[in-house]
């Protein structure tokens, strides 16, 4: 009976993936590779590979994203894939939706597969908002008949009926991604695979795409893959999740459990130390160090907590500041605070970021690095650097449960007036 | 696992694939992409310029014009009864059509890569798009051509269209063939080894004074019998010598020649495909 429900199936699915610069050694890759397939032998760089998991340094130049991959999806079922970054969701989101294709393995399918990896891919800034609808329906494969059908609602929906026959180079930013996300909201494939673009817009908006995603996994019972990090979206909308965890899958059910296993589980998300190593226009920013003096991997709140970034300079920046965001499990961001706006001469710097006591709880925190350039471009914007949890030892009082909230500010001030 | 083999599945995702994957049907349902590929082209070209679509006519007219001078004032090539202006016109028009189409199909997946890393659709509809678009500037252009045509037809230039014209539409196809083959393969090499950009660029540049543009076959085979074997072995020098005569009566048509760069054309582009269709399932990961 199952069987005749199953409309997805992956089976043994693998992407290996090649570190470093492609280029110098490729060729000679290329022709071993070659020279192995004339003679009928098996890649040899099949055989070789580390597991994904970007905090170890790697021995091989070789990779695997994802290895062996099983999981099936029946008719109407919307199905999370939850993990932390680098555990392969993207690989597989792209080999679903035929972007690239996988090392080994298969996946069948019994209905067309539409995905939604960006909202607005291939908009011509020169079209008008009218011209962009089919453009991009189209590449996310409607046809014209479909779109003309639709164009009204997709028009209505997006709330740029006053400027639909402008070009798309003067709407602002969030109206394009409005736009955008009002063709893909009308798409109707049998199965959608969805990366996170809800995280777009403006409130409202978000409010009106998040009803409309429940509208279609829910009440249209379309097939949906959704991809995320908030948690609390893919409480919402999925029926089963699966967790993946250094490419391989670590958890499948439903979806609660599912939450529950990748939050519990991530306690080796949590390191004091990170190497980060990303480059743009000569500024480095090497590493974040987290000091306190907490249990291994966690931070005791009734402590400071010091970060140091650790950057190296190679060409003089103009006027630089550094921001810390901290952000909810949910992926919310909490708060960000920023270092002073400064020139940044060459050479190696510390930028360190204290928090004090008081000001956290015993809950987990994403953190966000960005690096601002004259107060206005983001240089460098790095997302989910680490992640970090709060314990606390010695609670004064016999209550020992969860305290509640995203802080627990300390210095709040309470006083007993007897009247 | 393997008892689910009765069921009808659409499609598959996997790994090894025929060596040509080449889904017509795929392609067909997809069509309106196309239309609407070639379009954007069109329309966005020339947004926000004064001269718009003429531009389209501007670029032959003052190549065919530089050339007339430079070629037939200056180094004085003979081209018959036909006047020179509009010898060159023609050639320039039919290699300005592949010069453009290779160009454009050879960056698909660079100039794409960022719609092709998003979502599926068959790849070649870019380039095929390409080609498409430029056969509709190609047409805007040689009706300035038929204009000229006209105007030395009127003054008594000792001019004729060829009987063998009807040809023309399947000549103009097959270079289109041609210059999709050609791009389909530098696209993909393009992906791994960049320095193809730069070889290309000028490249077709020298290959254009290999390819009988601004001077008739036989002319390089009187003047230059050692290197005319450059010309000789060149499938694009037929083809624009074969527009030439169907136009104007000019030159000869040679059955072999012709023969030589259909063969060519077909073989190209069956490589093309081959290689494009290997490329297109892994270039994202290289790019």
């Amino acid at each position: 009976m199952e069987k005749t429900n199953v409309i997805l199936k992956v089976e043994d699915i693998s992407k290996q993936y090649r570190l470093g610069v492609v280029g110098t050694g490729t060729i000679g890759d290329d022709l071993k590779r070659w020279w192995y397939k004339v003679r009928g032998k098996e890649d040899p760089f099949l055989k070789v590979g580390d597991v994904n998991d970007r905090s170890q340094k790697s021995e091989s130049d070789y990779v695997w994203a994802i290895k062996d991959i099983n999981f099936q999806v029946r008719q109407g079922e919307v199905l999370g894939i939850i993990g932390k970054n680098g555990a392969g969701k993207s690989t597989l989101l792209k080999i679903l939706s035929r972007v690239t294709a996988p090392t080994t393995g298969e996946i069948k399918t019994k209905g067309r597969i539409a995905s939604l990896l960006e909202v607005g891919t291939g908009f011509h800034h020169e079209l008008t908002g009218r011209e962009n609808i089919y453009l991009n329906g189209a590449i996310l494969g409607m046809t014209k008949a479909e779109i003309t059908e639709k164009i009204d609602e997709i028009i209505s929906f997006s709330g740029c009926e006053r400027y639909i026959d402008t070009p798309v180079k003067r709407y602002s930013s969030g109206m394009t991604v409005r736009l955008a996300f009002a063709v893909a909201a009308f798409l109707e494939p049998d199965i959608l695979v969805i990366d996170e673009v809800l995280a777009v817009g403006d409130a409202e908006f978000q409010r009106k795409a998040v009803g409309k995603m429940q509208d279609i996994s829910k009440g249209e019972g379309r097939t949906v893959l959704f991809v995320s990090h908030n948690m609390t979206a893919v409480k919402g909308l999925c029926t089963r999740a699966i967790v993946l965890e250094h490419g391989n899958i670590a958890f499948e059910g439903a979806t609660n459990d599912a939450v529950d296993f990748y939050l519990s589980n991530s306690n080796d998300l949590l390191s004091s130390e990170v190497t980060i190593n990303e480059e743009k226009d000569g500024f480095t920013v090497e590493s974040l160090k987290i000091s306190n003096n907490g249990v291994d991997g966690s931070f005791n709140i009734y402590e400071d907590l010091m970060f140091d970034i650790l950057i190296d300079c190679k060409k003089e920046q103009n006027l630089i500041n550094i921001n810390i965001f901290l952000n909810s499990i949910d992926a919310i961001t909490i708060f960000a605070t920023c270092s002073e706006q400064e020139k940044q001469e060459t050479g190696k710097y510390i930028y360190q970021c204290i928090i004090p006591k008081g000001t956290l709880n015993n809950i987990m925190y994403n953190i966000d690095i960005m690096v601002v350039e004259n107060g206005e471009k983001a240089l460098l914007n790095l997302k989910n650097v680490t992640t970090i949890e709060g314990n606390e030892e010695d609670r004064d009082g016999a209550w020992l449960g969860k305290y509640p909230g995203l802080l627990r500010p300390q210095n709040f001030q309470w006083k007993k007036i007897k009247l | 696992m393997k008892s689910h083999q009765d069921d009808n599945w659409l499609y598959t995702i996997s790994a090894k694939r025929k060596l040509v994957d080449f889904n017509l049907k795929e392609i067909w349902q997809y069509r309106d992409l196309l239309v609407l590929f070639v379009k954007r082209d069109i329309v966005t070209v020339y947004k926000q310029t004064v001269l718009g679509p003429l531009w389209y006519l501007i670029q032959p007219l003052f190549t065919a014009l530089t050339f007339t001078l430079i070629f037939n004032k200056v180094a004085n090539i003979e081209t018959g009864t036909v006047p020179p202006f509009l010898f060159n016109l023609a050639g320039v028009s039919v290699w300005n059509y592949f010069k453009s189409c290779l160009t454009a199909t050879s960056s698909t997946f660079n100039s794409n890569a960022g719609i092709y890393s998003k979502v599926y659709f068959p790849r070649v509809i870019s380039p095929l798009s390409v080609v498409i678009s430029n056969l509709i500037k190609f047409a805007i252009q040689l009706s300035i051509f038929v204009g000229f045509y006209v105007y030395y037809y009127m003054n008594g230039a000792g001019i004729a269209i060829d009987k063998s014209v009807v040809f023309f539409p399947v000549l103009i196809l097959f270079m289109a063939l041609l210059s999709l083959g050609l791009g389909m393969i530098i696209s993909s090499m393009v992906t791994k080894y960049r320095d193809l950009k730069y070889l290309l660029n000028f490249g077709i540049q020298l290959l254009m004074y290999i390819s009988a543009v601004m001077y008739p076959l036989d002319l390089m085979r009187e003047k230059l019998p050692r290197f005319a074997w450059l010309v000789e072995y060149n499938p694009i020098a037929y083809f624009i010598e074969a527009a030439r005569y169907m136009l104007l009566s000019s030159g000869s048509i040679s059955i072999t020649g012709i023969g030589f760069s259909v063969v060519f054309t077909i073989a190209i582009l069956a490589v093309g495909l081959i290689i494009f269709n290997r490329t297109e399932k892994s270039f994202i990961d290289t790019v």
